[in-house]
């Protein structure tokens, strides 16, 4: 299953080295498993403050993307840089978030024994040495931190459950609340929307404007309602390259996306 | 520093289970010390089974800190215990000096059996005592910092896990075994005479080593209840339910693992040391898989994931057996794994697992009873008045 039609849109993205840096930029990464392609030197240039939404078939290499991103899995060749210089192949999944990229997975991961309170505390931004972590103390700093992301995800009343107890969908928002907590400067986000209600997705995506007000987002989701209500721009992934990118009618109109999204 | 955290630290709650453990002992302790005419009197053989029991329980909690906290299902923890004991067992092998068979004032018996000349680079140190206990946090907490360094840094977790803290146990269990070793092979260390120069002969002794046992598993009791209660301890459940959340947030959970591992070894290691003078042997058998894996099964009974769990499935499990092999002795591992069944199957969470589920039952029945009695003191003014109207208009 070789597919030239991947080949035009990896040329689409800017050659060398844009005038600002970029806050996130992949440059011809390419991961495979066992001969299965999972990233075909995939290109993507994030730029700060940027909200990007990413689509794609199943096996399109989404989730590939961001582990590698995430320093879950190293490329085979490729570079991935973040803020300019530095290069994300050479850090682990600790290292990363330390930098400031924060990830919320597919299926909603939330520590499901500690309270929505302590699923925070613990997310948010500090010394994570064992040490230092040992002698900590509940600061007020903390609290009125705790206190603020808990409005901005509509789970304030629900402070002192445990996290197992919410309904998918506050999980899905309680996960948000973590990476928010983390203070990202990018936050990588799989699926936020699948398994929730109509009113749920709505939110979700004003939730996710108001975040980028302030931080750069890469949303990953199938649920084309919701990525029409973000109104960002869309790269569509295909085989493990870009296929398309631009607006979403733009990519929409492209023969190309019809193609692989209908089937040949 | 370590004072001021137990002082100010734990809640008001924690210290019933050490207050319990000391006086009850305590108590135990006294009526030992009467004369055996007495009716009250306690013979040393039950203090020094207590004392056992309360070694076990030590054991059971340092399991339970890493399986129940942090997830990590250690079957290997025996070889901690083990070799905390061998330590404490040198020191008691030197300070028999020439009351031993053969009169040696340096060479153990055994030794001198062997022919061998001098006293190994490895014994040394170990006639003071204080060297012996630092050996009995050293040697455990060293060897699980080698290998937890190594398996999680890895990321080896899980089963595989498991497996392998079964293969380090029986390895050393091989190890212990060679006499070339210089610990004993097959026999190990034994004919103690005295430990800081009192007899372990003597009913008092074993009091006071009874005492020294429970004051320890009460002491790493309160330690375990402020390490859970800390933020360090939040980040190890965090890591058992959901390892790569945790590690995503920024968590280097290999040194978390790592840390508390080494911890747990420490506990282990104490809890052999005092084992070893209460029953006056220690061999290459304390090494074996199976033991490792029967304080998986005091823990899993007792209710892991809580501090006061092990503590009581050690004891009860350990008191069962001491009956049942007396009584049936070829029944008790059929006994023991038809326990781990049922308790898998009925008790996922033990027996404090158990008793908590049982209190909340109770308590919403008798909120429910309550709720209804309110209904009805509802409703009765209610229709009073009702009954006051209808006079009225009458």
């Amino acid at each position: 299953m070789t597919d030239i039609s991947g080949a035009p849109a990896a040329d689409a993205s800017p050659p060398g080295r844009p005038p600002v840096d970029p806050l996130l930029y992949l440059d011809g990464v390419s991961v495979s498993f066992d001969g299965f392609k999972a990233l075909n030197a995939l290109s993507l240039l994030i730029e700060p403050g940027e909200m990007r939404a990413v689509i794609g078939p199943n096996g399109a290499g989404k989730t590939t993307m961001m582990d590698v991103i995430t320093g879950k899995t190293r490329p085979q060749s490729g570079k991935v840089l973040f803020r300019g210089g530095i290069d994300l192949t050479r850090h682990d999944e600790a290292d990363i978030a330390g930098l400031g990229i924060g990830r919320k997975f597919q299926k909603p991961t939330v520590f499901e024994m500690h309270s929505v309170h302590d699923n925070l505390l613990l997310a948010l931004k500090g010394d994570r040495r064992p040490s230092r972590v040992l002698l900590k103390r509940n600061s007020t700093d903390e609290a009125d931190r705790i206190a603020e992301i808990l409005d901005i995800v509509k789970l304030a009343p629900l402070r002192r459950s445990r996290a197992g107890d919410l309904s998918h969908g506050q999980k899905q928002w309680l996960e948000i609340g973590i990476l928010l907590a983390q203070e990202p400067e990018l936050l990588l986000v799989d699926e936020p929307v699948a398994g929730m209600t109509d009113a749920e997705t709505e939110e979700t995506a004003a939730l996710l404007r108001r975040i980028n007000a302030t931080r750069s987002v890469i949303v990953v989701e199938h649920d084309m309602t919701f990525v029409r209500a973000l109104d960002v721009k869309v790269t569509v992934l295909h085989e493990g390259s870009v296929l398309a990118e631009g607006s979403l009618d733009h990519v929409s109109a492209d023969p190309r996306v019809i193609d692989t999204y209908l089937g040949r | 520093m370590i004072l001021r955290y137990l002082l100010s630290g734990p809640g008001r709650g924690d210290y019933l289970l050490p207050i319990l453990l000391l006086g009850g002992t305590a108590i135990i302790a006294v009526l030992s010390l009467l004369p055996e005419s007495s009716g009250l009197h306690v013979s040393g053989y039950v203090v020094s089974l207590l004392g056992k029991y309360l070694c076990y329980a030590l054991l059971a909690l340092s399991v339970d800190l890493v399986w129940g906290y942090a997830g990590i299902l250690s079957l290997g923890h025996g070889a901690f215990f083990a070799l905390g004991g061998y330590a404490m067992g040198m020191y008691l092998m030197r300070q028999i000096g020439t009351r031993g068979v053969y009169g040696n004032p340096v060479l153990p018996d055994f030794m001198v059996f062997l022919n061998w000349q001098e006293l190994p680079w490895y014994w040394y140190g170990f006639d003071h005592f204080a060297f012996a206990l630092l050996m009995v946090m050293v040697v455990p907490g060293l060897l699980a910092f080698v290998f937890g360094y190594l398996a999680f840094r890895s990321r080896v977790s899980g089963v595989y896990l498991s497996i392998i803290t079964q293969a380090l146990t029986y390895a050393l269990l091989l190890a212990f075994f060679r006499n070339d070793m210089g610990f004993g092979g097959n026999n190990g260390l034994t004919d103690f005479k005295d430990i800081l120069g009192a007899s372990l002969q003597s009913d008092r002794t074993h009091a006071v080593l009874m005492l020294a046992s429970a004051g320890l598993l009460s002491l790493f009791y309160l330690l375990c209840r402020l390490l859970i209660r800390s933020r360090f301890g939040k980040v190890l459940v965090a890591v058992r339910d959901a390892e790569s959340r945790t590690r995503f947030l920024g968590y280097r959970v290999e040194r978390y693992k790592l840390a508390v591992f080494v911890f747990s070894a420490v506990m282990a290691g104490f809890a052999g040391a005092l084992y070893v003078p209460q029953v006056g042997i220690i061999n290459p058998g304390e090494f074996a898989p199976a033991n490792s894996i029967e304080a998986v099964i005091w823990v899993a009974v007792g209710g892991r994931g809580s501090l006061v769990g092990p503590i009581i499935g050690a004891v009860l499990v350990n008191f069962a057996k001491t009956v049942f092999t007396g009584a049936f002795p070829e029944l008790w591992l059929f006994a023991l794994g038809a326990l781990f069944i049922l308790v898998t199957l009925f008790l996922p969470r033990g027996l404090v697992g158990f008793w908590a589920q049982l209190r909340t039952r109770l308590r919403r029945q008798r909120t429910t009873r309550v709720d209804v009695a309110l209904l009805a003191a509802d409703r009765k003014p209610r229709q009073n008045i009702s009954s006051g109207q209808l006079e009225a208009g009458e």
